[in-house]
């Protein structure tokens, strides 16, 4: 046996690690002579620039009826633009090695562009061009509905996403939240060139534009590039206000079969909005619960313990007009009600007990330590820098997280944990074959 | 059009450095001081082809059953210990090899790479974390392969594709044989290959090649060399005399979908420049919308929805290239052949086009460039080459080699490997058409909300 000096058990108990207390990352507020507004970290280490932005509105702003707009117009945006046709637009797009990516989220619109700066110029007008004057000819249009046709094709086979669309269906009827992102069979092939239009026209605009840039650039230069991309568009966005969602709760399990071995079940509450004074304890709660890996209560109870799935875990969405906090476990057919009596079990033990002192310091080891882990790589400090700008959570958010992560309390995460989790109030989606029917306490009530 | 091959040149501005423990360990240090955070490798080459006959799944599972303990670290602590260090980590497993990281703060690399010493030789197993596990193991194939007609295809191509490679048999194992694994079995395979002289230690990050060098000698350079040579002799393909076909009719497949593998070397197996030639010959036939095989079947024929392709390049033994594409509604697979079959025949007879080699180049040179954004990346980068046998110096000249490949060399691997019978075409039938319950109407939905 090889000796290895100090105890290995004593290293679980070292002080928080020096990332943790910041790195000195400078963060620039750019602002264009346009008025366009960035935030910027230079990095003048490898020749690229990484670019993240977003416009709010995102896939609830999909008409009624023409669910699956938004995404439609994110897979259309390298499908030609002003003179170019797609593929003059996207052999421009592979010859500057330029990427760009489009990405409908529920709340907002999420671009995403990188460059090497040798190529900048020519790199931001075509992301201008793509914006500002895209094309939607009829054969591209042809084409890329039968691919997202295609994906829903296999998306109705795919259980974990049947699950989730039949949960957000249950929860959030008619809201557009419990609308499906991709759009429907129906909805898609009645989708237009002109939908694709009225929606980047409304949706598109400066008044609801956020951006984060890091990289091989300066302020000055940051700032003539942001008028040249974003300038084109109109300054005010059209938004459609959208309701404030109050989810629907179980308890109440729906099982959708399909012929497969290994069933998916996805289950869930309401959540803790964004700016609720709860949010950070909140989670807190939720790596103790299932965020934290193996570092979770379900992980360790359902995977280590008992050997019932590969993956068990819980989130929490803190939409803009509806938070929900929503977990999945995938488990052989015979298994499914054993795992989900062992995940209730586990909910309700947590809102009546709270987790142990030593699992609240644990978490808030992990959740502070790692935080410097996001910044690694340019796209990753871009998207944490839009993430914060999207959320309104200020300029100074990197230096303040920690504190506010270390500031929880047992009493704060105890509090939260009833308030949250409510293993008799679980509305569960299935899909698969599970061999006992999914039995539950009481009738679904409305929520 | 090569700018992004000149600044490709202006990257790798620290030197990567490499050396060798006493024991054998080879250690490649890839210092990048942007943010205070380190990623830390081990890779042991040894993989799914270096299991003995019978014991498939057995590389993996005992990747799995690493994260248990060890004499200092109690049963389930590992990650919880990377965790509350702030770190994450994770590993994976190939044919070829099985690799461990965690990403870390730069003041716990000391802890991680202590761990890491620590579990490649003193791994200790019970009979009740290897029962458990074995189920885990059992339902993530039921995720991975056994819930999707398209993974479940794929792994039967493998298996027609290498009549005798041990790549023919799945990473994770064919299920019979995961039942019967054993605590024993783990063990063997981990006495037989984890050891110094047969991984490599990748740190990336925030660190200087000295404390990298004084931390390995600390902790891995305590570990005695196994002694007996570790060798991976596995069986050779022979010559294939037919192409194969292998049909899956499935109710939840979708859409028809058709694929295409070929045999072809990967960059450890290949002669000088055949595999940057292949590297550049997939990604014009079947990259994105810009490729061949997307204009072909998606723009001008209409007959697919879709439609790409890949090189796995990474192998020790053998590569492979794949050609895919997904049926329109109304097309069959025959239609989809035809037109797979057409754009083969087009690569093979009159090759690619300068233009093309150019679009390509810049692109694939630059992929080099983005990946030098990420430490983790970046590890993974010199992991995989360095693992099947190549030197730093073999990844660092990658652009430039690329930049010498010509519109001759493509056609000449075209012509090569491109060959009926050192293929296998996949076919899923969407059969009997199945009707679920996405949209309006929830068509198979039963028992609604059983209460």
């Amino acid at each position: 046996m090889v000796r290895l000096g100090a105890s290995l058990a004593a290293l679980a108990l070292l002080a928080t690690p020096a990332a943790a207390k910041g790195s000195g990352m400078k963060i620039q507020e750019v602002t264009s002579p346009g008025g366009i507004r960035a935030w910027l970290v230079e990095s003048h280490a490898n020749p690229l620039i990484a670019m993240r932005f977003a416009f709010r509105g995102g896939a609830s702003q999909d008409e009624p009826g023409k669910d699956g707009v938004a995404y439609f117009v994110t897979a259309m945006m390298d499908e030609g633009a002003g003179d170019l046709d797609s593929t003059a637009f996207q052999e421009r797009e592979q010859a500057l090695a330029m990427r760009m990516d489009f990405d409908a989220g529920r709340d907002v619109m999420l671009g995403s562009l990188q460059t090497l700066t040798a190529n900048k110029d020519e790199v931001f007008d075509l992301l201008r061009l793509a914006m500002a004057k895209p094309r939607f000819d009829e054969d591209a249009l042809a084409r890329v509905r039968a691919q997202i046709l295609a994906g829903l094709k296999f998306d109705e086979n795919d259980p974990e996403t049947v699950a989730s669309i039949a949960w957000d269906k249950l929860a959030f009827h008619d809201h557009p939240y419990g609308r499906p992102v991709k759009g429907t069979m129906q909805s898609v092939s009645a989708i237009t060139a002109d939908d694709l239009h009225n929606y980047v026209r409304r949706v598109f605009a400066r008044d609801k534009l956020v951006i984060s840039v890091v990289g091989d650039i300066d302020a000055e230069e940051l700032g003539k590039a942001l008028d040249k991309i974003f300038g084109d568009l109109p300054e005010k966005s059209e938004l459609a206000p959208v309701a404030d969602a109050n989810p629907t709760l179980g308890p109440r399990r729906e099982v959708i079969v399909m012929d497969v071995p290994q069933s998916v079940a996805q289950f869930g509450l309401r959540g803790v909005s964004r700016h609720d004074n709860d949010f950070i304890p909140a989670y807190v709660l939720n790596y103790i619960v299932g965020g934290g890996g193996f570092s979770s209560r379900l992980m360790e109870e359902v995977r280590e313990k008992r050997g019932l799935a590969y993956s068990v875990y819980s989130n929490l969405y803190p939409y803009q007009h509806g938070a929900v906090f929503i977990g999945n476990v995938a488990t052989k057919n015979e298994a499914v009600a054993r795992s989900l009596t062992v995940i209730q079990d586990e909910l309700g033990r947590l809102a009546d007990e709270g987790p142990s002192q030593a699992e609240l310091d644990s978490a808030k080891a992990y959740l502070t330590g790692a935080y410097a882990l996001r910044f690694e790589s340019s796209t990753s400090i871009a998207s944490q820098l839009l993430w914060i700008q999207i959320e309104d959570l200020g300029i100074d958010y990197v230096k303040k997280r920690n504190a506010l992560v270390e500031a929880v309390t047992m009493d704060d995460v105890k509090r939260v944990a009833k308030r949250l989790l409510a293993p008799d109030r679980l509305l569960t989606t299935i899909v698969g074959k599970p061999v006992e029917p999914a039995a539950v306490a009481g009738q679904g009530a409305p929520g | 059009m090569s700018v992004a091959a000149v600044a490709a040149e202006e990257v790798v501005p620290e030197r990567v450095s490499e050396f060798t423990l006493a024991n054998g360990l080879d250690v490649v240090v890839i210092p990048d001081h942007r943010a205070p955070v380190v990623t830390q490798m081990v890779w042991y080459k040894a993989g799914a082809a270096d299991e003995p006959p019978g014991s498939s799944g057995i590389a993996h599972f005992l990747e799995h059953l690493m994260f248990k303990g060890t004499d200092k670290i109690p049963t389930g602590q590992f990650s919880k210990i990377i965790a509350r260090n702030g770190g994450e980590d994770n590993a994976f497993t190939n044919h070829d090899v099985t690799a461990y990281f965690q990403r870390v703060a730069r003041d716990r690399l000391a802890t991680v790479m202590e761990m890491e010493a620590d579990r490649m030789v003193n791994l200790r197993l019970t009979p009740e974390d290897v029962k458990t596990e074995r189920d885990v193991i059992l339902e993530e194939r039921r995720s991975r392969v056994d819930n999707d007609p398209g993974s479940i295809l794929q792994e039967q191509m493998m298996a027609a594709l290498y009549r005798n490679h041990p790549y023919g048999i799945p990473i994770i194992g064919w299920e019979h044989e995961m039942e019967e694994l054993t605590r024993e079995d783990a063990l063997s395979f981990y006495h037989r290959f984890y050891a110094p002289e047969n991984a490599i230690l990748i740190v990336a990050g925030d660190v200087e090649t000295d404390e990298v060098r004084a931390l390995a000698e600390k902790t891995f350079g305590k570990i005695p060399r196994h002694g007996e040579h570790v060798k991976r002799v596995r069986p050779q393909e022979p010559e294939h005399d037919a192409a194969v076909t292998v049909t899956l009719e499935d109710a939840r497949a979708g859409r028809t979908t058709v694929q295409r593998y070929y045999i072809a070397p990967s960059y450890a197996s290949a002669k000088p420049g055949e595999a940057e030639a292949i590297d550049l010959l997939m990604r014009i036939a079947a990259h994105g919308a810009t490729s061949r095989i997307y204009k072909r079947l998606v723009v001008e024929q209409k007959v697919a929805a879709s439609a790409g392709g890949w090189y796995t390049d990474s192998g020790l033994d053998s590569g492979r290239v794949g050609f895919y594409a997904i049926a329109g509604a109304a097309h069959t697979d025959e239609d989809l052949e035809r037109a797979i079959d057409g754009v083969i025949a087009e690569l093979r007879e009159t090759g690619v086009t300068q233009d093309e080699l150019n679009r390509a180049r810049a692109s694939q040179v630059a992929e080099f460039v983005y990946n030098s954004d990420s430490i983790s990346r970046m590890a993974r980068q010199y992991g995989w080459r360095l693992a099947a046998g190549m030197s730093v110096e073999d990844v660092e000249e990658w652009p430039d080699r690329l930049k010498q490949v010509t519109v001759d060399d493509i056609r000449a691997v075209a012509r090569k490997y491109l060959v009926e019978n050192d293929s296998v075409t996949g076919i899923l039938k969407p059969v009997p058409e199945y009707t679920s319950s996405i949209g309006n109407k929830p068509a198979q939905a039963a028992g609604n909300g059983k209460s």
